[in-house]
């Protein structure tokens, strides 16, 4: 009986020893195990973004190009999903079940407890049923947002486009999260970081159906959104209009600088597309559609398609060859045309009335003597010297080298050299006449339309330029840096007055090759180029800028496959430059023969 | 000395009754911050749980008066007759009860509900003390044995038949009052061990298992054997052919879906060894191993297929999630890992009353009945669980203690009952909010919102109570 009543004990033990093991493991829970009380936090806690407004975006003028306007996402937490009315959730949204649940699929797979997207711009009554029905819908939210309204339906190239962040950059960049905007090109993209401001944070407690109860510690954790800054641009709406119009059914572009500050004016590349087409529910077909266009749309050419610049460069040559030494004003060549081919003129005796001319044997010459300088006996070794040296002063003249100005994708062009022909011809085993054809612009030269119009703006300025950008101010306040350094080229100031001299003949002369830009009371010096295209009709090229002193405007047209440059180029031109100078044209009769033309279905293939 | 007998404010064990009401307004506030929101903030509102929490305890104290004005030998005479009742209510719920979350075990009169099993506690506890109190009862008897047996399984099978497991479970915590009572020590252990061997089948891969019994069953013979040359080969030849096992096990697939049978074989061989050792020289323990072994490996493999075939899946899942073999918090390990949350969260002082975002916002289910604790963890944090802890655990040591100084074998095996129940209530759902203990859905004591559970557990307590403060008119 004594071991019997002994077992009160055990039974004491068993009480005691078993509190004890849940008073251990209450210690550990609530003491020791700090991720519980973060689980705590995740679960009660809901960061509601407040996204800033996006910067708007000027003209030169201040016309509101880009504006903001109000739309709403559906957000969903997987997690939080309890039974409810799924048919009535899709009739609230005018989609199917299946639809549905295939959404409901990708919000799980990208994160089971974070936001994602469930559907994305719903229509304002959408938002207004759907404000009345999330308490029924455990898990959703709507969020605000904001989309982008480009007003004047111009410069999509420019502007470029916003869209949904890639999973690439949500994974580099942590300010982003699922479902976020960002700019995907042009100056939406480049200045992205100035444009998306900052979001703002507000923290709410939560109750298990996502339910928002109450702000978390009196707002202590919350942070303001900034709104994005403004952007002007160097862009004159006017112009760039005009230059869209003007391009109707032709490919190609035109870049239209102020030569006094490396603004540029218009930048039109041809197809364009309305960058509205680039917002809201329609973005993923009509981007779709846009890519799979055969003229491109997309591309920008003004930045980044470059072709061989034909007589244009001749222009380049000659201030190179004065520079050099190897020419003088006055020097005189025959017109040989069985050595290149040219057409018929006066005798080309200066540089102006060679570049008048646009003599192609003179600038064959001329080349001729840059390259073959008689340094070295080998003419193999001396071309490659004498190229060397000529490709140093092109590139001083803006050429081969990437500008930064303000968006993204342009192209660094190509001024072949020594190396380059090493390459395709094997070291000393090229000279001067395997390659002359450099000397009248064409063969493996690859020049921007950009770069050919600050090129132009370099002899408008008799020998400076700034470096070409888009972008004049930001939040109203001009830009710094380097925009507004003047870069000087190595070349006498005088050379370039003698190849402005001959531009304004090209223009303004008889047997000038560009009279179609002649403006009867503005003084245009241009320069007409043709580029050969192998693949079907040759490429118009016109660079001019004007006035003669003090000009205003350096431009640089290119249509691809409309054939000689004077005919096509130089009249659009002609046009830009007088709307820009007089604010308007006086020849309406060519203005509709500009516009009304088309070059669209003569094009092959384009030229890179 | 008479007067001391006769008055029974004198002889009320005030202690426990104290403990009683400290748990009991506890349990309330916590209620009120279980169910709180800003809108319905009023204590007294009798719309909100913690309102109607509120008529329970009012209806509670004059029930106490009632249990403790009637006469405690009442209580022993009408013990059958109240088990009677207690069954017959269990058979009737399942006719005319109606379900609540899959369980049939509710009664519904108008608006209200009441759950007969509540009370059944309180009517076998009372047959239990009364039947092995009686002079006919003995551990020797088989009949006796029997009747015991009968009495507490007749009751256990109708809530298993309601499908209320957890209730049905509780029950088996009168096992100490058995032990208390005379029960074979064997059998107590053996119970224990069972119950340890159960969870362990389900914790681990079976093969492992066995084999770890194998070598375990092999080291205990050479432990309690003399060490002779014999036993020693014995001892290699098992360890080499354990590991073997465990190779070919791991590492191979002959016996795919089939290791059943390696056991078996295993199993069989190694018995073989040891009855054939035992052949040779006459070691009794040898024999005793051997019948360990294999009686052992049966009630694993039994375990393996009770688990399969009688637990149903929502049990299974439980299980399974509790011992780590699910990963799917939000899938049926959603309430133990919202709860673990909600205490883990409180920390040392816990996020004030009323504070509690996981309590407030309505992350665990069920937080104002059976995951009360989480609140109490949450918002009081480890000062107010060990506050909880302490209450209840002086509470349950009390009522042993009590039970020891009674003078009737009635009042104390009935003192006994009264602390296995509430002892299995408190630490299975304390060790389920915490991640311990499979969730079976059983209240906790005094804390746990609902009128049936509440006023179960008062009675049970007080009747108690009033048997013990009339210990000294029972003359020894």
């Amino acid at each position: 009986m004594r071991t019997i009543e002994g077992r009160k004990y055990t039974i004491i033990g068993i009480v005691v020893v078993l509190f004890l093991i849940i008073w251990i493991k209450l210690f550990n829970l609530q003491i020791l195990d700090i991720s519980l009380k973060i689980s705590s936090d995740n679960n009660s806690q809901r960061k509601i973004v407040i996204y800033p407004s996006r910067g708007l975006i000027y003209d030169r003028n201040g016309v509101l190009l880009v504006s903001n306007e109000a739309a709403y996402d559906l957000m969903l937490i997987p997690r939080n999903i309890k039974e409810f009315d799924t048919l009535s959730l899709c009739s609230d949204l005018d989609i199917n079940i299946e639809c549905f649940r295939e959404r409901l699929k990708n919000c799980r797979e990208y994160s089971g407890y974070r936001p994602s997207l469930f559907y994305k711009q719903i229509t304002a009554t959408q938002y207004a049923i759907l404000q009345e029905h999330t308490y029924k819908y455990p898990g959703f939210f709507v969020q605000n947002r904001t989309l982008r309204r480009y007003k004047e339906g111009i410069a999509a190239h420019v502007l470029g486009d916003v869209g949904e962040v890639s999973l690439e950059t949500l994974k580099s960049d942590f300010y982003y999260s699922g479902g976020d905007y960002a700019g995907k090109s042009g100056v939406e993209q480049y200045y992205e970081k100035i444009l998306r401001g900052k979001k703002g944070v507000k923290v709410y407690l939560v109750d298990v159906y996502g339910n928002i109860k109450d702000s978390y510690m009196e707002e202590k954790y919350d942070t303001l959104s900034e709104p994005g800054q403004d952007l002007t641009l160097t862009i004159d709406t006017d112009l760039q209009k005009y230059g869209e119009y003007l391009m109707l059914n032709k490919i190609g572009s035109i870049v239209a600088i102020e030569p006094a500050s490396g603004e540029i004016l218009s930048l039109v590349s041809s197809p364009g597309y309305d960058p509205q087409l680039l917002v809201g529910r329609n973005r993923g077909n009509n981007f779709d559609s846009l890519i799979n266009e055969k003229s491109k749309p997309l591309i920008n050419r003004a930045i980044s398609s470059t072709y061989p610049p034909g007589s244009v460069f001749k222009l380049a040559i000659a201030i190179v060859g004065l520079q050099e030494g190897v020419l003088k004003p006055y020097t005189s060549y025959p017109c040989d045309k069985s050595i290149v081919g040219c057409h018929g003129h006066p005798p080309a005796n200066s540089v102006e009335k060679a570049i008048q001319y646009s003599c192609n044997p003179y600038f064959y010459f001329v080349f001729k003597t840059l390259v073959q300088r008689g340094i070295e006996k080998s003419i193999f070794k001396d071309a490659r010297i004498g190229l060397e040296m000529w490709k140093e002063k092109i590139v001083a003249l803006g050429f081969d080298r990437v500008y930064d100005i303000g968006i993204p994708g342009v192209n660094k062009g190509q001024v072949p050299g020594a190396d380059f022909y090493d390459r395709l011809y094997g070291k000393h085993s090229w000279a001067f006449s395997t390659i002359y054809s450099l000397g009248i612009g064409q063969g493996e030269l690859l020049i921007s339309p950009l770069q050919m119009a600050n090129f132009c703006a370099i002899i408008a300025n008799r020998g400076f330029y700034y470096n070409p950008h888009i972008v004049k101010e930001i939040d109203h306040n001009p830009t710094k840096g380097t925009n507004t350094q003047k870069i000087f080229t190595p070349f006498d100031k005088s050379y370039f007055e003698i190849v402005a001299n001959g531009m304004e003949n090209v223009v303004n002369e008889e047997y000038g090759t560009g009279y179609y830009a002649r403006i009867s009371d503005i003084r245009v010096c241009g320069k007409t180029g043709t580029a050969e295209n192998p693949h079907g009709e040759d490429h118009s090229i016109f660079v001019a800028f004007a006035p003669k002193d003090q000009p205003k405007i350096a431009i640089a047209v290119y249509i691809e496959n409309a054939g000689f440059g004077g005919v096509w180029a130089a009249p659009i031109a002609r046009l830009m430059i007088e709307h820009y100078i007089k604010g308007e044209v006086s020849d309406l009769k060519l203005e509709k023969r500009i516009a009304e033309e088309k070059f669209v279905n003569k094009q092959e293939t384009n030229a890179e | 000395m008479q007067n001391k007998r006769g008055n029974i404010l004198i002889n009320l064990d005030w202690i426990t009754i104290a403990v009683y009401f400290v748990l009991v307004f506890l349990g309330w506030i916590n209620i009120y911050s279980a169910v709180y929101d800003e809108n319905h903030s009023n204590i007294f509102d009798f719309t909100q749980r913690y309102g109607k929490q509120l008529i329970w305890i009012s209806a509670a104290i004059f029930l106490i008066f009632i249990v403790l004005i009637i006469d405690s030998k009442f209580y022993s005479a009408f013990a059958y007759p109240f088990y009677g009742v207690g069954i017959t209510l269990l058979v009737l719920v399942l006719f005319v009860g109606i379900e609540v979350n899959t369980s049939k075990s509710w009664f519904e009169i108008g608006s209200f509900q009441m759950q007969p099993v509540e009370f059944t506690k309180i009517t076998i506890c009372l047959a239990l003390a009364q039947f092995l109190s009686s002079l006919n009862f003995s551990w020797e008897k088989p009949k006796s044995i029997l009747i015991l047996f009968a009495l507490l399984a007749l009751p256990v099978l109708l809530i298993f038949i309601q499908n209320d497991t957890g209730s049905a479970l509780v029950f088996f915590s009168f096992i100490f009052v058995l032990y208390r009572e005379g029960l074979n020590k064997v059998l107590f252990i053996t119970s224990f061990a069972l119950i340890a061997l159960f969870i362990l089948a389900l914790v681990t891969n079976l093969e492992v298992l066995v084999i770890t019994i194998l070598i375990a069953s092999v080291i205990g013979y050479l432990l309690t054997s003399s060490r002779n040359i014999n036993s020693k080969i014995i001892f290699y030849s098992f360890l080499l052919y354990a590991s073997v096992s465990i190779v070919l096990l791991n590492y191979t697939d002959i016996f795919m879906g089939k290791e059943i049978i390696l056991i078996l074989i295993n199993v069989s061989i190694v018995s073989l060894q040891m009855i054939i050792m035992f052949l040779i020289n006459r070691n009794k323990t040898l024999i005793l191993f051997a019948v360990l072994l294999i009686s052992v490996s049966g009630f694993v493999f039994s375990v393996d297929y009770l688990f399969y075939n009688v637990l149903q899946t929502h049990q299974q899942n439980r299980i399974n999630e509790l011992l780590g073999k699910n990963n799917d918090p939000l899938g049926v390990g959603y309430n133990v890992n919202q709860s673990r949350i909600a205490i883990g969260s409180g920390g040392f002082t816990g996020k004030g009353f009323l504070q509690g975002t996981q309590t407030k916002y309505n992350f665990v289910p069920e937080q104002s009945t059976d995951f009360i604790f989480c609140t109490i963890g949450e918002e009081w944090g480890f000062i107010g669980t060990s506050i909880v802890l302490v209450l209840f655990m002086f509470l349950i040591v009390r009522i042993i203690i009590l039970s020891e100084r009674q003078r009737s074998k009635f009042s104390r095996i009935y003192g006994y009952g009264v602390a296995s129940i509430l002892f299995f209530h408190v630490a299975v759902n304390i060790a389920m909010t915490i991640g311990l203990a499979p969730v079976i859905g059983i209240p906790l004591p005094f804390f746990s919102y609902g009128g049936s559970s509440f006023w179960a557990f008062t009675i049970l307590l007080f009747i108690f109570i009033k048997l013990d403060a009339d210990r000294l008119q029972i003359f020894r």
